[in-house]
């Protein structure tokens, strides 16, 4: 197996952008009627995958029957709540719903099938039981101790190891990945759909004559290091009579740091929708993302980017990174409110620095945007693909796993 | 009667374990060929696109032919050295192209090269993940003692620095 070089093999012509069309199944484990991080990740790559001219089939498992489904959405069931990962997730397992994995591979006449979560207990892992080609799969879950991942490892590895292509959505995604078990996998982060965020009409009030600073995320994560940009906004707002802050998020935030006199400044907006969302970032002269660290990603800080925010983040290295070490926004020392006031101050008094940071963060998030991760996603297929079917001896494209093979013992190193 | 039926059942359990085991093997030995064939692939696609880059206006001659130098040599090197060549490939692409102010003309040929290192870099990390479960599989005491893997040689990595220029 060492010497399989083949003299007579060339470069492929078409480029990756151009590979042409493939149809593609995309697996999500998690019930699609249930907002979370991984279904909105396969929408996303699904639809952008569309826009570039593949054929696009997700299987998800869809609870409620009334729930409006996209054109590209195949129900694989109705899923049943299960304590997974440290939370509850919504899966499909069982016989009925493994029937219509088999079927929709059978009839789906797939390419290449892209597994997200493939250990998960549900379509993804029958998924995986049941196909037979090109796999792709992606790793989301970065948890160092994922029970789920160890405890099953070795029975995973027979259903892991026919996996053609791993993808990691982070860092320390691909560390659960390599502890749990074994091998490698390609790092390829999560998209921002800049288009969603791009434009957007500023919450009403806001920003306001005195000038105002922006934060959002959960409110009672330490993490999310509300607590700093609180203690800094106590430092300038005394000097700042127009000043007010706004906070979006769920959950309940310690105000007990705040001066009474300084609260009603203080504006908490409670959870908002996708849209309020979108405006939220709109909305501040200035946005803040003072997280402590723990951030694989920081998605909040790619949404602000492809709103055009004048940012201003935390050291931590996955946002300097983001932020291109400064030039598409101005970084802090982590957890020090003193310089985050000097920073934010100066944003403040500098409406022409901040016309440039959002100029340098609308550039810099291009890299995240998800026309350029699918394009990634898509190098992949194409990489899977290039040794797909040419051996004559198989067909190529996904198909149903028909099982163990009596002959694979008569034809034990047959091939070169 | 029964002895014989429970040994009956047993020794035909026994082959579809075997079976199965077999089958799973020999499908880590075709992940291997196909990601090695797709390794090859996109090696001579980077190639190939260091030689076009080579070729175009716009690059200083020295830089131009140290590139060209490097790409044919990585694609002329035998088995042996064929990883050094690469990665030699690699360091000459970063010392020309990390931190340059290249003119527009040569984008295209940049982009090229650039989505085609980016394809060593993916083509590698899923051969060296076939490898690494192909040799794990093989050292499973059923597999050698049965000789399950046949005249199956064992797969090497491929090992080489495919680090990107910076753009």
């Amino acid at each position: 197996m060492t010497a399989t070089r083949r003299p007579g093999r060339t470069a492929p012509e078409a480029s990756v952008e151009g590979g042409g069309g493939r149809r593609v199944g995309i697996v999500c484990p998690y019930a699609w009627d249930v907002p979370g991080g991984v279904q909105q990740h396969v929408g996303d790559l699904a639809e952008t995958l569309i826009r570039m001219g593949h054929e696009v089939s997700v299987l998800a498992p869809v609870g409620d029957p009334g729930h409006l489904l996209p054109d590209y959405l195949v129900p694989a069931g109705r899923p049943v709540p299960v304590p997974y990962n440290g939370s509850v997730a919504r899966l499909s397992f069982g016989p009925r719903t493994a029937a219509r994995v088999r079927r929709w591979i059978a009839e789906g006449g797939f390419d290449v099938l892209h597994i997200h979560e493939p250990a998960a207990p549900s379509v993804s892992l029958l998924a995986c039981w049941a196909a037979d080609g090109p796999l792709v799969a992606t790793f989301h879950t970065s948890n160092p101790r994922s029970r789920a991942m160890s405890a099953t490892s070795t029975a995973l590895r027979s259903v892991l190891e026919k996996i053609n292509a791993r993808v990691a959505v982070s860092e320390s995604a691909r560390r659960t990945l390599v502890e749990h078990v074994g091998g490698d996998a390609v790092l390829i982060p999560n998209g921002v759909s800049v288009r969603r965020f791009e434009r957007a009409e500023p919450l009403p009030g806001w920003p306001g004559q005195g000038g105002s600073i922006g934060f959002l995320g959960r409110l009672d994560e330490p993490r999310k290091g509300l607590a700093t940009l609180l203690a800094a906004f106590t430092r300038l707002a005394p000097h700042r009579p127009g000043l007010r802050l706004l906070v979006a998020g769920p959950g309940e935030p310690d105000l007990s740091g705040v001066p009474e006199s300084l609260r009603e400044r203080v504006v908490l907006l409670g959870r908002i929708d996708d849209a309020d969302k979108a405006r939220a970032y709109h909305s501040a002269d200035v946005f803040c993302a003072p997280n402590l660290g723990g951030e694989s990603f920081g998605i909040v800080l790619t949404e602000a980017m492809a709103a055009g925010a004048a940012i201003v983040a935390s050291d931590i290295p996955a946002f300097a990174a983001v932020l291109a070490g400064g030039g598409a926004g101005d970084l802090f020392r982590v957890g020090d409110p003193d310089h985050l006031a000097e920073r934010a101050g100066a944003l403040l008094d500098a409406p022409g620095r901040r016309a440039e940071l959002s100029e340098a963060a609308r550039k810099a998030v291009r890299a995240y945007d998800w026309e350029t991760v699918a394009a990634d996603i898509a190098h992949v297929y194409e990489t899977v693909l290039m040794g797909d079917g040419r051996d004559g001896e198989r067909p190529g494209g996904v198909r149903v796993d028909s099982g163990s093979r009596a002959a694979a013992l008569l034809r034990r190193g047959e091939r070169p | 009667m029964a002895l014989v039926a429970a040994i009956l059942l047993v020794l035909v359990l026994l082959g579809f374990y075997l079976s199965w085991r077999a089958t799973r093997l020999d499908r880590l030995h075709h992940r291997v060929e196909t990601a090695r064939a797709a390794l090859d692939a996109a090696l001579l696609r980077r190639a190939a696109a260091v030689l076009g880059l080579a070729a175009a206006d716009g690059l200083d001659p020295a830089v131009a032919r140290s590139l060209a130098a490097a790409a044919n040599s990585a694609r002329r090197a035998g088995e042996g050295d064929r990883e050094l060549a690469e990665s030699e490939l690699s360091r000459t692409l970063r010392g020309a192209l990390d931190g340059a102010e290249p003119p527009d003309t040569l984008v295209p040929h940049l982009d090229e090269v650039a989505v085609a290192a980016r394809g060593v870099h993916l083509a590698r990390v899923f051969h060296n993940d076939a490898v690494a479960d192909t040799r794990r599989a093989r050292r499973s005491r059923l597999i050698r003692l049965l000789r399950l893997a046949g005249t199956a040689g064992l797969p090497e990595y491929f090992e080489m620095d495919d680090r990107p220029p910076r753009r």
